[in-house]
């Protein structure tokens, strides 16, 4: 056995009810080096490190430190191998300081010695290169800050095994290269580092070793400097594929929906959307790019009637009667009623879009029950829509009557487009329709969100993936902190202009008295 | 305790086995395992008795049949606590479809049962029954429904706990009762409940508790039928489920919660009018008897579905009556016959967890 290698897995399984999450992976990471494991979502990359963190129990297989056998029942026992993970969701107490969190549930046998804890702390910082101000409270601090101190939590308690999840997910691109910058310190100083991501980009600019996974396969791991993005993706995807997404030119092109300098504030008085005015025209795709939580929710709650404006104004030009109509502070079903398709396709897919406890025809009925004087429900109608859009989108599912909660994510998400879209709507808004979802089925919606471009709808796309809004949208509207940064042609963008944009805002709303709220 | 500590992490963590939810479950299992938590149960409750008491347990099984079925008058008996049961059950139902907590259900008996026994008083002799009896029904259905708009109305207006809020209610419409009670009571100030001689139900094929059995009857079919295939009952279910895809659809989730509620309040309000004029024909702060909160655990053993609900509410009630039996023809005291009821009750809820999971032990392995 080698030496330096620091974790290893043998053989592992993990199987929850009839599905298979991991099957029979085995996989190293030495010390002194990044090893991404990479997959798409689903793939069984947060189940396989989760089983190492502690989370979950192998059903089977073998899990070495330093050579040695090790059991890891729990969480206590993953930090007594020195193993510690960074959850995508941070579990931080708001109202406690970042030196606070990170003492937070460590037995000191001599009573609690704060300073000499903040001196550690500033220790591990300086030594790797963190920025971090022990004695700011949790929610004072930006996303990226918050990930700093629960990667110094990590740390404190003597991890020499990182396991990081997704961890650039909610960071802007100036964020990623300064992480990046104290990941590779790390590895400098021998510790053995893990990242679960999906994105190749990422996986080639910083680490070693690649390990693919797919549909809870292990395919191989191999060398990044020996590979490319494209073999990559086939191992990731299982085929060859072509990242092009068709793009056909706008037609027709009138205002649809003009918004014009809407503000809305949450129960703290926090501005969530700031002056903002912008507008949609029939047959193109306006993509929505911005850092998750910078208001891509409440602007589009905001045009469906969802979320109440302190001012500005929303306005729908009727294509079939030429009118101008406001729908600030209407509900979503006086906005039905006053003759207005509008489609929104929410983040929420199962908590908002759909229920999750009723099955496919009662989710067709959500949008159209009320119809017609009866007081009772018609179930033909929806139950032939469903059939349609289980036969035409190819939604793989039991039968009509399993409820929609157990569908796999791109089913749903299937079945929710398949709806909006089923109400022939003139304004379509989809906010992260791919997110979580397999290439198949995100190449699905694209094409039906194409083919609402092309019948003249007015398409809003929220989305995270830069790559993807660059391909398919007509323009990308940049949302920073609740406020526009810039509106740019989708075809002549880069990636990198429109990061400077997505992060443009943080720096003007710091300087204008730090409003910049982190969601 | 670090021991302790640990064994509870390993056994969360799965060392020692996996609970695994079930994706379906056939129903015929599912009912398979619910008879076989009643029969472990009862074998539960024998050893219980042996160590408690000397009695044999076969005998006093036997003895609980008897007191819930023994005579024709006990069997009928038994069917009208199962109708009043099932029919506050059916009242809290739709209200916690909506996930709106109904703890309410014992006041709005009681003011459904307060406004009955005023008609039957002030209006008693100066109206015949056949005009009388509608009109007890309307006033016990407004009067309860209004009790139970309060809370409602405070929740939608001011998001206040409709758990507490409705539960406190119960308390007023009690001491209000109490007041009339002992304000009506013969001679005035005594006590005694007033016995109410007009307006009371008529007898049924020589069975006076007949017509409470058929109007419950009725309202099970009708409820079922109204949260399976109205518009209503299904705005019912997609609030309960998620407000936010009601808002999102553009459902009025307070108008909805505001309707649900009179509802909720009307069907107590019938159960409290049938208690009064036609089972008990007198008023008592107990005239509920706990059936507001009996009804909950009805309801919810039932999965909210009205027909179950028959089920659910003869079980506990057959429980109740066989348990009393017990310890009055033993000379127990009534705690003994609650350890019993408690122990079956217990089984069946439980169940229901075996029905949703099952347990895969972990192989044996080194190390662990």
């Amino acid at each position: 056995m080698e030496k330096n290698v620091a974790l290893e897995l043998k053989n592992i399984t993990k199987t929850f009810g009839s599905v298979v999450a991991n099957k029979d992976i085995s996989l190293k990471v030495r010390k002194g080096e990044i090893l991404s494991i990479l997959g798409e979502n689903g793939s069984g990359k947060t189940t396989l490190m989760n089983m190492v963190a502690g989370i979950y129990f192998p059903d089977s297989g073998q899990i070495f430190a330093d050579g040695e056998e090790i059991v890891i029942a729990s969480p206590k026992d993953a930090f007594q191998h020195k193993i510690g993970m960074i959850h995508q969701h941070f579990k931080l107490v708001d109202v406690f300081t970042a030196a606070e969190n990170i003492v937070l549930g460590l037995e000191d046998e001599k009573g609690f010695d704060m300073p000499k804890y903040v001196e550690k702390i500033q220790k591990i910082t300086a030594q790797y290169g963190f920025e971090l101000d022990p004695y700011k409270k949790i929610y004072e601090m930006s996303v990226s800050e918050k990930q700093t101190v629960e990667i110094i939590k990590v740390l404190y308690r003597g991890a020499d095994i990182l396991i990081l999840d997704e961890p650039t997910a909610v960071l802007t691109p100036q964020e990623t290269v300064k992480l990046f910058k104290v990941l590779r310190n790390m590895r400098e100083d021998g510790k053995a580092i893990i990242i679960i991501t999906h994105k190749l980009h990422e996986v080639l600019s910083l680490s070693d070793n690649v390990a693919v996974l797919r549909k809870g396969e292990y395919i191989g791991t191999v060398k990044t400097a020996e590979t490319n993005e494209a073999e990559l993706t086939e191992m990731m995807v299982g085929k060859k594929i072509s990242l092009n997404i068709e793009r056909s030119a706008v037609e027709g092109g009138e205002d649809r929906l003009v918004v014009e300098n809407i503000s809305c504030i949450n129960r703290e008085g926090v501005k969530l959307l700031d002056n903002v005015s912008f507008s949609v025209r029939s047959g193109e795709i306006l993509g929505i790019a911005g850092i998750a939580g910078s208001g891509q929710r409440e602007l589009l709650e905001a045009i469906a009637g969802l979320q109440h404006l302190e001012e500005g104004k929303v306005i729908y030009h009727n294509p079939k009667t030429g009118e101008e109509e406001d729908l600030r502070d209407r509900t979503p079903l006086e906005i039905r009623q006053m003759g207005v398709r509008l489609a929104f396709v929410p983040e929420d897919r199962l908590g908002m879009g759909l229920v999750g406890n009723m099955d496919i025809v009662d989710n067709m009925m959500l949008r159209s029950y009320n119809k017609g004087q009866s007081l009772f429900l018609q179930r033909k109608a929806p139950k032939g829509l469903a059939e349609e859009i289980v036969d035409r989108l190819e939604v793989s599912t039991p039968s009509l009557a399993t409820p929609v909660r157990r569908l796999s994510g791109g089913n749903v998400q299937k079945v929710l487009v398949g709806r909006e879209i089923a109400s022939s709507p003139t304004v379509l808004m989809a906010a992260y329709p791919v997110r979580g979802l397999d290439i198949n089925s995100s190449y699905t919606i694209y094409n039906l969100l194409n083919e609402q471009k092309k019948s003249g709808v007015a398409v809003i796309f929220v989305g995270e993936d830069l790559d993807v809004l660059i391909e398919l949208c007509d323009r990308i509207m940049v949302i920073g902190s609740g406020r526009i940064t810039g509106i740019v042609d989708g075809r002549n963008t880069t990636k990198e202009e429109i990061g400077i944009l997505m992060t443009k805002s943080d720096a003007a709303c710091m300087q204008e008295g730090g409003e910049g709220e982190n969601a | 305790m670090r021991k302790l500590d640990n064994f509870f992490l390993k056994v969360a963590s799965g060392s020692y086995g996996h609970i695994i939810k079930r994706d379906d479950i056939i129903w015929w299992k599912a009912w398979g395992i619910r008879i076989l938590s009643v029969f472990f149960a009862l074998i539960v409750c024998g050893f219980v008795t042996v160590s408690l008491t000397d009695l044999n347990p076969i005998e006093m099984y036997v003895t609980m049949v008897e007191g819930a079925v023994g005579t024709p008058r006990l069997t009928w008996n038994l069917f009208q606590n199962t109708a009043i049961l099932l029919c506050v059950s059916l009242a809290l139902t739709p209200a916690f479809k909506m996930k709106f907590w109904n703890i309410g259900g014992e006041g709005q008996i009681l003011i459904g049962g307060l406004a009955t026994a005023s008609c039957m008083i002030f209006l008693g002799g100066k109206l015949p029954n056949g005009v009388l009896i509608p009109i007890m029904f309307l006033a016990s259905v407004v009067a309860a429904s209004i009790w139970a708009l309060v809370p409602a109305y405070f929740k939608t207006r001011f998001n206040a706990n409709e758990t507490l809020f409705t539960l406190m209610m119960n308390y007023v419409a009690i001491q209000l009762v109490a007041y009339f009670t002992l304000e009506w009571s013969v001679p005035k100030g005594s006590g005694t409940p007033r016995t109410l001689e007009f307006g009371q139900l008529p007898t049924l094929l020589g069975q006076k508790y007949l017509i409470n059995i058929l109007v419950v009857i009725v309202l099970t079919v009708l409820l079922y039928i109204y949260l399976k295939y109205s518009k209503q009952g299904y705005e019912i279910s997609v609030v309960g489920e998620s407000e936010k895809t009601a808002k999102y659809i553009g459902i009025n989730v307070k108008k909805v919660i505001l309707r649900t509620m009179a509802i909720s309040g009307a069907l107590c309000g019938v159960a409290g009018f049938l208690l009064v004029a036609g089972t008990d024909h007198s008023l008592k702060s107990d005239t509920s008897g706990g059936r507001g909160f009996t009804a909950i655990m009805v309801s919810w053993l039932a999965k909210f579905n009205p027909v179950f609900m028959i089920v659910t509410s003869l079980l506990i009630v057959f429980l109740q009556k066989g348990a009393s039996k017990i310890s009055e023809v033993y000379r127990l005291n009534s705690s003994f016959s609650d350890i019993i009821t408690g122990i079956i009750i217990f089984f069946i809820i439980g169940s229901e967890f075996f029905i949703n999971y099952r347990i895969k032990l972990a192989r044996k392995e080194k190390n662990v």
